[in-house]
């Protein structure tokens, strides 16, 4: 194999929380050399149209996640627990706040 | 019963296949830990860097007349602008490293040749009309193929697309208000546009590719879903909207052959030279050198600065901060 | 058309709560009073205005020729929003200056009829920048003199300065804080970007005596509690600008801060800005009576 460049700054995954929302949003990545590098890059990327009210960046390797081999076990069983929604009830219509 | 990691291996080798072309089927996502067939993320990766390239390279035709711009309003839009484009190509390499991709080996491909990218940033910009023209037809030309995009079956690519079309428009309109000022200017500014247009409408319409009938890798990817629309149907749909934006503007375009067809429904209009097309791709246009030079000097001169914020952030880390 | 209908529900952000897209942007100088304070020369208010926007309209033009030269492409963004934030800046203080004088100048004329006799800038903002360790250390020396200038501004008896001081000072906080860590970065990277660095902190130092140095305009309005006094910010500049050096390994600059000779303030400037200006109105000159 040729040897591969790689670049000289770690990967970082981007969250941003915009001014009327209220949680984070995975928005993408960037590189950076470290933390602080990667707060302001995150800033200058994401943020130049008035969105944004909190960054967070977290280094992509720290990153862990369910990978689609465990999709069936992790989120199946959900599927059928219809109990856990509120339509799943009759209350007749004239029974007032709920 | 699978007995061996080799027989499990298979199995989940064929569960994937079969979630990839289910989800393929359905029109949805794929996933940067999904299973997919390796031409299929080989030929993303590829497509998704020469995106990215392109909007970088793509910063540098209309970068060189910030400095110049004639009106404080007029730098100021084309600085951010300009900025944005760094960005689009930011969210795209961001798009393939999802894929395994590493930014410092495909800005290497870049400047090595390895990878292209679009060929219309090879054309120079010769007046501050063409800035204004870029706006209006180059990426008037890149949201008809980007818009498409935004459904294209790779996740983090569709989704990079959906940011960049919002981005996009902005890019488009002031591209056109300069324009209709310029028309509603002197007979100086007046000349100019209508040159910058004589000049950059044939590589626009270039922009979609060689013919369909030219495309070999289409079939491929439209089955895969990476490309939504052939090339001369998006090149069709271009033509169709830019025709009255010409009109509006007062501006003619260099075509003897444009003309709305009852028939079709559409307009009718000449065969761009596709032979030019071929040979600005290879290398042969008027600016590829310049173009390439400036990206490997930005990258030669920045390693040093590279570098030293690793060394600095690896010495803190070490240091226990 | 699915096409279009595809574009329209991209272009429709206000229920879109999975992107964060913003609304809402902020005129600075909405609802302020453009009534020029008692006691306070017009001729005087012009020229003030024009020394700090003159700043701002240079040095954003010499962080202009650095897009696609950056060497990352996040720095490609930093660099292009502080070149917007001081444009901006700028944009405020020329059209101030224009409107205080009533004699028909806009932003634009101001900007591109002037010649070179006729700017207000210090001489820091004109010099080239031989790499990015001498934009980092020229950057932090006029962030964090300017910061200081911004910050007294605030309390200015000239509403519209307090204005462009209070939405300057969230700017230039920034655009320290950048240099600044680029400066420790580089001074404590690797044996390269620290001689380099030190070169480079050497070589803006001879430009700083300028900035603390009031004219006889900024001392009338200073009086009159409209300007900053440049010179009152010194120990502040000193104070922050050996920290950062010392952070970043560096020893203090040898060469004596004190230049002598050309008053950008006054007009007196080096050839760079000829270059600088050709380049900035060199278009907009060559079409008169052009509407841009």
């Amino acid at each position: 194999m040729t040897d591969e460049i790689k670049h000289e700054w770690p990967l970082f995954e981007v969250f941003v929380r915009a001014k009327r929302g209220l949680n984070h949003v995975h928005v993408g990545s960037l590189r950076a050399a470290d933390h602080e590098m990667a707060l302001h890059h995150a800033r200058d990327l994401y943020t130049r149209r008035n969105e944004g009210v909190s960054i967070w960046v977290v280094r992509s390797d720290d990153v862990a996640a369910s990978g689609p081999d465990r999709k069936d076990a992790f989120f199946a069983p959900s599927g059928d627990k219809v109990y856990r929604h509120p339509t799943y009830y009759s209350i007749p219509d004239s029974v007032p706040h709920i | 019963m699978t007995g061996t990691v080799a027989g499990e291996e298979q199995q989940q080798m064929i569960t994937g296949e079969q979630v990839f072309a289910d989800t393929i089927e359905r029109d949805q996502r794929v996933e940067p830990r999904d299973w997919m067939p390796e031409a299929y993320r080989k030929t993303m990766i590829r497509q998704i860097a020469q995106h990215a390239h392109s909007e970088i390279i793509g910063m540098q035709p209309e970068g060189e007349w910030i400095t110049r711009a004639p009106s404080l309003r007029r730098k100021a839009i084309l600085l951010a602008k300009v900025q944005d484009e760094a960005g689009h190509g930011l969210y795209l390499y961001s798009a393939a490293e999802t894929l395994g991709a590493d930014r410092g080996d495909l800005t290497r491909r870049l400047i090595e040749g390895r990878q292209k990218y679009s060929s219309i940033f090879n054309y120079p910009t010769l007046t501050f009309a063409d800035v204004g023209v870029i706006g209006w037809l180059v990426d008037g030309a890149a949201i008809c193929n980007q818009v498409p995009l935004c459904r294209s079956s790779y996740g983090p690519y569709a989704r990079a697309m959906i940011r960049i079309c919002k981005e996009e428009s902005f890019h488009q309109r002031q591209g056109y208000e300069l324009l209709i000022t310029m028309m509603g200017g002197t007979a100086a500014q007046r000349e100019m546009a209508q040159d910058a247009v004589n000049r950059w409408w044939w590589p626009s319409l270039m922009m979609f590719g060689p013919p369909d009938a030219d495309s070999p890798n289409s079939a491929q990817s439209m089955a895969w879903k990476i490309k939504r629309h052939s090339n001369d149907e998006l090149r069709q749909r271009f033509v169709d909207m830019s025709v009255p934006q010409a009109e509006a503007l007062g501006v003619t375009l260099p075509d003897p052959r444009l003309r709305w067809n009852d028939d079709r429904a559409h307009y009718d209009f000449g065969t761009p030279d596709f032979a030019e097309l071929t040979r600005v791709i290879s290398g042969a246009g008027p600016c590829n050198d310049e173009r390439i030079a400036r990206r490997r000097s930005a990258d030669e001169d920045g390693a040093w600065v590279r570098e030293a914020a690793a060394a600095h952030a690896a010495r803190r880390q070490e240091a226990g901060a | 058309m699915a096409f279009d209908a595809a574009y329209e529900a991209l272009t429709d952000h206000e229920d879109d709560a999975r992107w964060a897209y913003g609304t809402g942007f902020a005129d600075p100088l909405a609802g302020v009073s453009t009534v020029v304070p008692p006691g306070v020369q017009r001729a005087d208010l012009v020229a003030y205005c024009l020394m700090l926007g003159d700043d701002a309209l240079i040095l954003s033009h010499r962080l202009q020729q650095w897009v696609t030269r950056a060497p990352e492409l996040e720095d490609e963004l930093a660099i292009a929003n502080i070149a917007l934030d001081l444009l901006g800046q700028a944009r405020l203080l020329l059209s101030r200056a224009g409107e205080v004088e009533g004699a028909g100048r806009d932003e634009d004329s101001l900007a591109y009829l002037r010649d070179a006799g006729e700017f207000r800038n210090v001489l820091l903002v004109e010099r080239d920048d031989a790499d990015f360790a001498h934009l980092v250390a020229r950057l932090l020396v006029f962030a964090g003199w300017r910061l200081a200038l911004l910050d007294r501004l605030t309390t200015s008896r000239d509403p519209v300065l307090a204005a462009i001081g209070a939405k300057g000072v969230k700017e230039v906080t920034y655009h320290r804080e950048y240099a600044a860590q680029w400066v420790v970065r580089l001074g404590d990277g690797t044996a390269e970007s620290r001689q380099r660095m030190q070169a480079a902190v050497d070589a803006v130092w001879p430009l700083v005596d300028e900035l603390f140095r009031p004219e006889a305009v900024e001392s009338r309005l200073v009086e009159a509690g409209v300007a900053a006094d440049p010179a009152a910010a010194r120990d502040e500049f000193d104070a922050i600008w050996s920290q950062v050096l010392a952070a970043a390994t560096l020893r203090a600059p040898r060469l004596s801060s004190e230049l002598g000779g050309a008053a950008g303030r006054r007009g007196e400037h080096t050839p760079a800005l000829a270059g600088i200006l050709a380049e900035l109105q060199g278009l907009a000159r060559s079409v008169p009576g052009g509407t841009w």
